[in-house]
């Protein structure tokens, strides 16, 4: 089983397929996906990676999650994640996920929260019907009707569909077809509809109840925490230079936070130099 | 321009290839040449009428050609973007006040006319003397 990835709704647009059919695609943007730690067998009872995305302030983040941060060489991410794995397809901490970790064509199932809806009766909840609009009804003409029978049963039974918090629940959606896969902007185009408001983050992984096709990477595709695109190098240069020559680094950004503990994590460079020294 | 916006435009841009679609507006008369695909055969059918209507923007641009056939009116909405749209072709101009003709639909005969727009200057004017040629 190979692992899925977090990306951020960014929203639906459409494009035309050849016949000039229309299709509509939401459009998903890897946000700096990272590996952040591993769960394996034998410390931890079963095989997953913690994925983080999205980008964090240091300030916000807690010390616990700094540390755990530091530790990983990532830096703070907005939300995290685990994907069971199999042990095969177990990804080594700190590598971003690229675009073309699917592959347009397939079957992908998306996990969101939908959004919330709020107290909602039971005609926008459960698609109830509602009374007549006239024929003497009045006042509750998108009432739920009989909630139950008489004197037996004597009560309503539970689960009776009634108004009550609508969305912002868990979505899972199954099957959604990849239309096109952009590597340069990390951007995945999945056909249809995904649970969650634009600006949110959700889970994709392999569609579970389809084959997957025989080009798929495994474990996946990737860069690896030291080779990062040339834009990224830019926009974190003394973490991407730790990994690969430290002695630069130090140069680069010479923090002497990174050697008092308290401060180690103040900043994602300097939580890194502090971590490889 | 944000994300969503750029992958429209370079979407548009891609669909619209060399393909140039003739500045027109509500008022005027269109001939849009549509690509029918008859199992294997591919042809083009011209649908001929007078724009009602521009709607939306961007990829999802449609516009909407009424025309009246066999004393039936007949309205067909496309998307400006759509591959399966040939050419358009601008016959005629009109004079019309707002945007959207729907005051068309509960008209016949005389009362449906539109003026002809008089071009004074420039290309278009040109344009639109070439098609009433061809016309007439």
């Amino acid at each position: 089983m190979r692992t899925g990835v977090i990306a951020k709704k960014i929203g639906m647009t459409r494009f035309f397929a050849e016949d000039g059919a229309h299709v509509p695609v939401t459009v998903l943007a890897l946000d700096g996906c990272q590996v952040v730690g591993q769960r394996t067998q034998d410390k931890d009872g079963y095989v997953a990676l913690q994925l983080g995305a999205g980008a964090k302030k240091a300030k916000n983040t807690s010390q616990a999650m700094r540390g755990h941060f530091a530790k990983a060489l990532v830096e703070p991410k907005r939300i995290i994640s685990e994907f069971r794995v199999s042990e095969a397809n177990l990804i080594d901490v700190g590598a971003e996920f690229t675009a073309d970790h699917f592959v347009a064509g397939q079957k992908v199932d998306i996990q969101g929260i939908s959004i919330g809806k709020g107290f909602a009766g039971g005609m926008k909840r459960w698609n109830f019907g509602g009374l007549r609009a006239t024929h003497g009804v009045s006042v509750s003409h998108r009432s739920l009707g009989s909630t139950g029978n008489r004197q037996d049963p004597g009560r309503t039974f539970p689960g009776k569909k009634m108004a009550g918090h609508l969305g912002a629940e868990t979505v899972t959606t199954l099957n959604l077809t990849i239309v096109r896969i952009d590597v340069e902007r990390g951007l995945i185009m999945v056909k249809g509809a995904v649970p969650g408001a634009e600006g949110s983050y959700v889970k994709i992984r392999d569609a579970v109840k389809k084959a997957a096709p025989a080009d798929l990477p495994t474990p996946g595709a990737f860069k690896k925490a030291g080779e990062a695109a040339p834009a990224k190098a830019e926009e974190a240069p003394a973490e991407e230079q730790v990994i690969e020559t430290p002695v630069e680094a130090v140069e680069a950004a010479p923090a002497p936070e990174a050697e008092a503990p308290a401060a180690e994590a103040a900043a994602p460079e300097a939580s890194s130099e502090g971590e490889e020294q | 321009m944000n994300l969503l916006q750029q992958i429209e435009a370079e979407e548009a841009k891609k669909l619209l290839g060399d393909r140039k679609i003739p500045a027109f507006q509500p008022g005027d008369t269109l001939r849009v040449n549509v690509r029918i695909k008859e199992g294997e055969r591919e042809r083009v059918q011209a649908f001929e009428g007078v724009c009602i209507a521009r709607d939306s923007a961007g990829i999802s641009e449609t516009f909407t050609v009424r025309k009246i056939s066999f004393g039936e009116g007949v309205e067909r909405v496309f998307p400006i973007l759509s591959p399966s749209i040939e050419s358009i072709e601008v016959k005629r101009r009109g004079v019309v006040r707002r945007a959207k003709l729907y005051y068309l639909r509960d008209r016949r005969g005389k009362s449906a006319r539109i003026a002809e727009r008089q071009m004074t200057s420039g290309k278009g004017a040109a344009t639109a003397a070439e098609a009433e040629g061809s016309e007439g």
